[in-house]
């Protein structure tokens, strides 16, 4: 049943050998599942968030998946509004993992509005002052977007595909993907605006608060840049941990490196605007509030300077050099450590605009927040991470997620002469006497 | 939220925060409707458009 369920021309493990590996994650998958169900059941004072510290763990985790996933918005508005048409090796991948950030990202609100089942009050009454409205909206509709994207995939599972209707949707699907593509691209382009755009304009929080175009603050455009420069990134990131784990090569050198020097430009024009954004933050607008640069990293036992440096030098400067230069991308060494710490730069950029905005003190006689999670919350941002490696051990084991495995990895099969003098050899070898030799062998 | 619902009101930020859904929505809905109705008439008339294997 299992065999039969496998693309064919692929090698996979055993079913044993493929639950066994799976094991561990599934009870790290349950682990989480039960923090879940307390903070529903119990309510969310199995957090430590309180009336001073709103924002839980999750809410970055929150934050940096959808960053995260924004490679499936950026890579299909590239494959099918820009013609990048060699991507076409990758795109599946890429919805994969959008789809499971995406769907991630959803489950963590779940849990942070602690009632589910009024999570539809924020469509039906929705509150059009806010820009986490906009979000909610976007998110919701995007990851029905990204479940349209991800359908035909499962549909071209191969006994799924023998099913005329199905064979036939999934074929219809693809026609029209580009009009959900670029409705995608719209959709994501902002909700990643809005949640920069939430902290940007935070003007009671002077850590945060950023000056505006029209309504929109920096944040918002840097958010959606971001996004879509270290989105793809993520992707190679966790395509060469797949390829590692699986042993094979799944997506072309070539394929890989356009994708990665997109990737390169995108985070050095980026962390460009970003030091700029930075610096005219700490000379102009924090003064203005009566703040001086230093007084955001200083007095307390965690945020120092390192957190800047972190952000924007090692996961911004570094990899943008590294993906940029024609060298620097195609050492497989040095191309997988600039995804690794871009993939860190952004989520460290993440942290800083959700977490870090509520730990600094803003009045006079305030200290700093340092917050400490509950078990249920570092349990429930890890249940993400546990999914998605389910979701993608499964779907490279049963969906034609890489149309370039089957060349790069070629199964060792008789080539059909050889099989047949092989045979032929056989069937005289049974017809001989014993100890007489067959004509062939002599 | 609909226009006949009670906190409805015609301004600015309704229009567009509700229009952007529904506009959003219709699209994705209507897309898939197509796909939707066309597999089955693909599927009565036999058709055959050969395999595919990647988007």
């Amino acid at each position: 049943m299992d065999r039969a369920l496998i693309p064919d021309g692929v090698q996979r493990d055993p079913l044993w050998k493929f639950i066994l590996k799976l094991g561990p994650v599934v009870a790290v998958l349950i682990w989480g599942v039960v923090a879940m169900f307390l903070c529903w059941i119990k309510g969310l004072n199995q957090t430590n968030m309180n009336n001073y510290y709103g924002f839980a763990l999750w809410i970055w985790a929150d934050l940096a998946v959808i960053a995260l996933g924004g490679g499936a918005f950026f890579t299909g508005f590239l494959r099918y509004l820009v013609g990048k048409d060699d991507l076409k090796y990758i795109i599946n991948f890429a919805v994969l993992v959008g789809f499971i950030c995406y769907s991630s990202a959803l489950l963590i609100l779940a849990i942070d509005i602690g009632q589910p089942l009024r999570g539809w009050f924020i469509f039906w009454h929705a509150n059009v002052h806010s820009m986490l409205t906009e979000v909610a909206f976007c998110l919701s509709a995007y990851f029905g977007v990204l479940t349209i994207e991800y359908i035909p995939l499962v549909l071209e599972n191969r006994q799924l595909d023998r099913v005329p209707f199905f064979h036939h949707l999934s074929h219809n699907m693809h026609g029209i993907m580009a009009v959900f593509a670029a409705t995608g691209a719209f959709l994501s382009f902002f909700h990643q605006g809005s949640l920069g755009g939430v902290a940007g304009v935070l003007f009671g929080r002077p850590f945060a608060f950023r000056e505006h175009v029209f309504i929109w603050p920096w944040t918002f455009f840097l958010f959606t840049w971001s996004a879509a420069a270290y989105g793809p990134s993520f992707t190679i990131m966790l395509l060469k941990i797949t390829e590692k784990i699986t042993n094979k090569r799944l997506v072309k050198d070539n394929v890989v490196q356009l994708l990665a020097k997109i990737s390169g430009w995108m985070i050095l024009t980026y962390i460009i605007a970003k030091i700029i954004d930075t610096w005219y933050w700490a000379a102009v607008t924090a003064p203005s509030k009566g703040f001086t640069l230093i007084d955001f990293y200083s007095n307390n036992a965690f945020y120092g300077l390192w957190i800047l440096f972190l952000e924007i030098v090692v996961g911004g400067v570094i990899p943008a050099i590294i993906l940029v230069s024609d060298k620097g991308r195609k050492n497989a060494k040095l191309l997988f450590l600039a995804v690794v710490l871009g993939v860190i730069g952004v989520s460290v950029n993440r942290w800083v605009m959700v977490l870090q905005v509520m730990a600094v003190p803003i009045m006079p006689f305030d200290q700093w927040a340092l917050y400490l999670p509950s078990w249920q919350e570092v349990a429930t941002t890890i249940l993400p991470v546990a999914y998605g490696v389910i979701l993608i051990a499964l779907s490279h084991r049963y969906l034609p997620v890489w149309p370039q495995e089957r060349e790069l990895n070629p199964i060792d099969a008789p080539s059909a002469p050889e099989a047949a003098v092989a045979e032929d050899i056989d069937e005289a070898a049974e017809a001989a006497p014993d100890g007489d030799l067959a004509p062939a062998q002599a | 939220m609909f226009p006949f619902n009670f906190e409805w009101i015609w301004d600015m930020s309704h229009v567009v925060f509700m229009g952007g859904l529904w506009y959003a929505l219709n699209i994705i809905g209507i897309g898939m409707t197509f796909c939707i109705i066309k597999a089955i008439y693909d599927t009565v008339k036999g058709k055959d458009d050969g395999h595919h294997a990647e988007h």
